[in-house]
């Protein structure tokens, strides 16, 4: 108990906070092959922080305590100024084991750092304030803030970034990586448990840096392809409705990052009871909110900016066919 | 140990303190007299560290609550950029330096002035120019940068960036001009008989930090200006679309930025070392180790800032390397709070205010320091980086290291600066709560960090909320610990507090054997020094001989 506490931290369950049913952070799960090892040289850096502080400090405490300056006067101090061997051995100790801390520390990230051959690749592009993830080998698998990877598979993501510096950061398998616009950076790992966890941004990317939130979802190996597919799957089921239809699109779009449906300002204008009424644009202009605004704004987002926005969204051509266009239509209808 | 004629009565001078040798404003804003300009850098930092501080309690109770409620998103963002902003560049950059070490550098070197009076009065002037410029910023559209406006998101974003990427630079100026002032001074103004190892340990910090000052800070200047031109002319050396290339303003950026983390500890360290001995009546343990890693760590400190881009994307035998770098900087690190803790062996140890600073200071400084070895083990660093765990790490480092042995050295030569004792009981209770309310405050965010809350996120998941509240009730008795003490402080412009006299503490460093405050020359009589700062009477010399 008191070793977990120092080592990994409080548990959230007993300090009150319930954890998540999907993702269980309460001691931080090591989901990867490699995170298990990270763990192991974290705990070994505690140990002998702790036994270091607790040297030292006892060192000082007793001093502070033995030689506190008597009622009256002061005592004779010691004439003591240093101490050539004493001053040898303490230099010389840490240097060998921050040697062997250096050693394992870089031993280990060599290994987190180079892929094997047979990795799944994937693509990951951060973009305020949302991370779109490619799968080149499914077609059509283009998902929005959702990772979905399978157990027992190396996995290798190239990151890179449409505007500004991110940061992929996935806790559970102790791994981050900045993506940065202009180049292609790499991670990988292969996932041990199944379950669904948080991707975070790392790297501060502007006003919306903390809903920058993605799912990993770590599913059984024999289960992958299937998940995949139902993910990618963006087509009007049968029995489904448009609006159920288009609350899918929505949430594949990520729109929710900038949009909110309870009239809360966001980066982009709430879309609460929007449908039917009147904005005013950035030249001052008005212009009603139908179909086809609604249609223009999600295949060119720029084109007439809502007053006191700015002109942030990219574009979904390409990317939504006319189809989940109208879903997305109705569902923004809907929502009263 | 140093020998004055005995003629002259310190205590009772017949020449006026320096605050009474002139009079009005036009001899403020004009001085070119060290502790006039100690001290309005004393109250010029202190300002800002009480504004950045309010920034940061205001962020510390947004983070109370998992959503976001308190303040609006692009707030909290620009709250967290200015309190770093103004904490790094306003507060600890210039503190010890500006405000100590110009009061008491050519004091402990029995000098009259420093080399240059005229260009620290230019040093100052630039200093509080560049504090308009940044303080500017807040109401010209803020800045949402953090406080290491990364780019391409600093030469992008629509808030006042440029105006305080020029402040930066500005500021830069005064830096490198105090700093060439004192490494003069160091070499040229020491009184008749102080050899180099007859010097006071904080001179020596203080000499170091100088060297970097120089050598790191035009670096920062060519840095941000090139911010600057970007966001104005747009030439595109940072910004991919145009061929540049983002991380190279992280490379520029932490060349600077990693030796100013030594701008701002190494002062700490020799405030320490004077705090430690005198309340202690002991000779500090190893003063030459204490002296030269001083040295060693000025040194080391320009080859590390690879650390900080570890997840940057660079090369993995880069990586290695700057992680082999930072674990050199730990040994001579390590050194010192080794020595320092020898020191009080076998001592008469004196329990008063900037005592109490000073032991708090080895404990929390010793966090700061071995919790560096998570993050220089590149394997760790790779989940730690950008979390809470950094905040952690560098409060420790910064806050419990510099600001903690700032405000011990503020009380230990409060007597000296002000002629009066601070008020004995209020202190300690102000360094206890801070001592608390630190540790709760940072202590927490470890935990935090490893969990992997990220940094500079104002909405989080619920399953961080306890330790945030936790880390935020800390930040509260934090924040009341320093108001105490500041009262503590204050109590010494009572006409009722009691006279310091020349030697409250019985030192034996030449800043002591003047009048408090001093008289506007220092010195009446050249002061020579025939021997250790740190030989107190006290010590026992009948036995062997060290």
């Amino acid at each position: 108990m008191i070793l977990n506490l120092l080592l990994l931290g409080p548990d959230p369950a007993l300090l009150g906070t319930p954890p998540m049913s999907e993702s269980p952070f309460s001691l931080l799960p090591a989901a990867s092959t490699n995170a298990q090892e990270i763990d192991d040289v974290y705990i070994f850096i505690t140990a002998l922080c702790v036994i270091s502080f607790v040297i030292l400090m006892g060192a000082q405490i007793y001093f502070m305590l033995k030689y506190k300056k008597p009622k009256a006067g002061h005592r004779k101090t010691s004439p003591l100024t240093h101490s050539g061997k004493l001053e040898f051995w303490w230099s010389f100790i840490p240097a060998i084991l921050l040697l062997i801390l250096f050693g394992w520390g870089e031993t280990l990230y060599m290994k987190m750092m180079s892929p094997p051959d047979d990795a799944i690749s994937i693509r990951v592009t951060g973009q305020k304030w949302f991370w779109t993830v490619e799968y080149p080998d499914t077609a059509g698998a283009i998902l929005t803030d959702e990772l979905i990877v399978p157990v027992g598979i190396p996995v290798r993501l190239t990151l890179t970034s449409n505007d500004v510096i991110h940061s992929f950061f996935i806790p559970v398998f102790r791994l981050k990586k900045d993506a940065v616009p202009g180049r292609y950076t790499n991670m990988w790992f292969e996932a041990t448990t199944p379950g669904v966890y948080p991707i975070f941004c790392a790297e501060y990317c502007g006003d919306q840096h903390s809903s920058m939130i993605g799912k990993v979802h770590v599913v059984p190996r024999e289960e992958y392809q299937a998940k995949l597919d139902e993910a990618a799957r963006l087509v009007q089921d049968e029995g489904e409705s448009m609006v159920d239809f288009g609350k899918r699109v929505w949430d594949r779009g990520g729109c929710a990052s900038c949009h909110s449906l309870d009239g809360t300002t966001k980066t982009g204008p709430s879309l609460k009871g929007k449908y039917g009424t009147n904005e005013t644009l950035v030249d001052g202009s008005t212009i009603a909110i139908d179909d086809n605004y609604i249609r223009e704004s999600i295949l060119e987002p720029n084109a007439k900016v809502v007053q006191g926005f700015t002109p942030q969204m990219p574009s979904f051509a390409g990317r939504f066919d006319d189809k989940a266009i109208a879903g997305l239509i109705e569902f923004i209808k809907s929502n009263k | 140990m140093s020998e004055q004629p005995a003629s002259y009565d310190l205590e009772n001078p017949s020449e006026p303190n320096f605050y009474k040798a002139q009079k009005g404003l036009k001899s403020w804003l004009f001085t070119v007299d060290h502790k006039r300009l100690g001290v309005m850098y004393l109250a010029s930092v202190i300002l800002f560290f009480f504004v950045a501080g309010f920034l940061a309690i205001a962020l510390r109770t947004e983070l109370l609550t998992p959503a976001q409620d308190f303040v609006s998103a692009s707030t909290y963002n620009q709250l967290f950029t200015l309190h770093g902003a103004i904490m790094t560049f306003l507060f600890i950059i210039p503190a010890t330096p500006g405000a100590l070490g110009n009061f008491l550098l050519p004091l402990m070197l029995g000098a009259k002035d420093v080399a240059f009076p005229r260009l620290n009065l230019l040093s100052f002037w630039i200093y509080s120019a560049a504090a308009v410029m940044l303080l500017c910023t807040l109401v010209l559209g803020g800045l949402d940068t953090g406080w290491t406006f990364y780019t391409p998101y600093s030469t992008s974003t629509g808030t006042a960036a440029g105006l305080a990427a020029l402040g930066v630079f500005v500021a830069g100026f005064s830096s490198i001009l105090t700093g060439l002032n004192f490494v003069v001074t160091v070499h040229r103004m020491r009184a008749p008989g102080q050899t180099w190892d007859r010097m006071p340990l904080f001179v020596w910090a203080i000499y170091a930090t100088a060297v970097i000052q120089i050598l790191a800070t035009p670096v920062l200047a060519i840095t941000v200006l090139l911010v600057f031109i970007e966001r104005f002319l747009g030439i595109g050396i940072f910004d991919p679309a145009m061929g540049g290339d983002p991380v190279l303003f992280q490379h520029f950026f932490w060349f600077y930025s990693h030796p100013a983390v030594y701008i701002m500890i190494l002062p700490g360290f020799g405030i320490i070392s004077e705090i430690l001995t005198v309340h202690s009546r002991k000779h500090v343990f190893g003063y030459k180790a204490i002296a030269l890693s001083s040295v060693a760590i000025a040194i080391i400190s320009f080859l590390v800032w690879g650390h900080h881009l570890f997840v940057s994307g660079q090369s993995e035998l880069v990586g290695v390397i700057f992680s082999f770098l930072t674990f050199a900087v730990a040994v001579p690190t390590a050194i010192k709070v080794f020595s320092w803790v020898a020191t009080l062996y076998g001592g008469s140890i004196v329990y008063n205010t900037p005592m109490w600073y000073g032991l708090m200071f080895l404990w929390t400084f010793t966090i700061g320091g071995v919790t560096g070895l998570y993050l220089s083990t590149i394997s760790v660093d790779v989940h730690l980086h950008d979390t809470y765990f950094v905040v952690a790490h560098f409060h420790y480092v910064m806050m419990g290291g510099l600001v903690i042995a700032f405000i011990g050295g503020v009380f230990h030569w409060w007597p000296k600066i002000t002629g009066r004792f601070y008020h004995e009981a209020s202190g300690k209770l102000g360094a206890l709560l801070v001592f608390i309310g630190f540790n709760v405050t940072f202590g927490t965010q470890f935990f935090l960090g490893h969990q992997g809350m990220p940094r500079r996120y104002f909405a989080y998941l619920p399953e961080y909320t306890t330790m945030h509240q936790i880390s935020t009730v800390g930040s509260y008795i934090l924040a009341s610990g320093l108001l105490i003490a500041g009262f503590s402080l204050a109590m010494a412009f009572r006409k009722s507090a009691p006279k310091a006299g020349s030697n409250p503490w019985g030192a034996v460093s030449l800043e002591w054997k003047t009048s408090s405050p001093p008289i506007e020359h220092n010195f009446h009589d050249t002061p020579h020094v025939t021997g250790s700062p740190y030989d107190f009477p006290e010590i026992d010399k009948s036995g062997r001989t060290h």
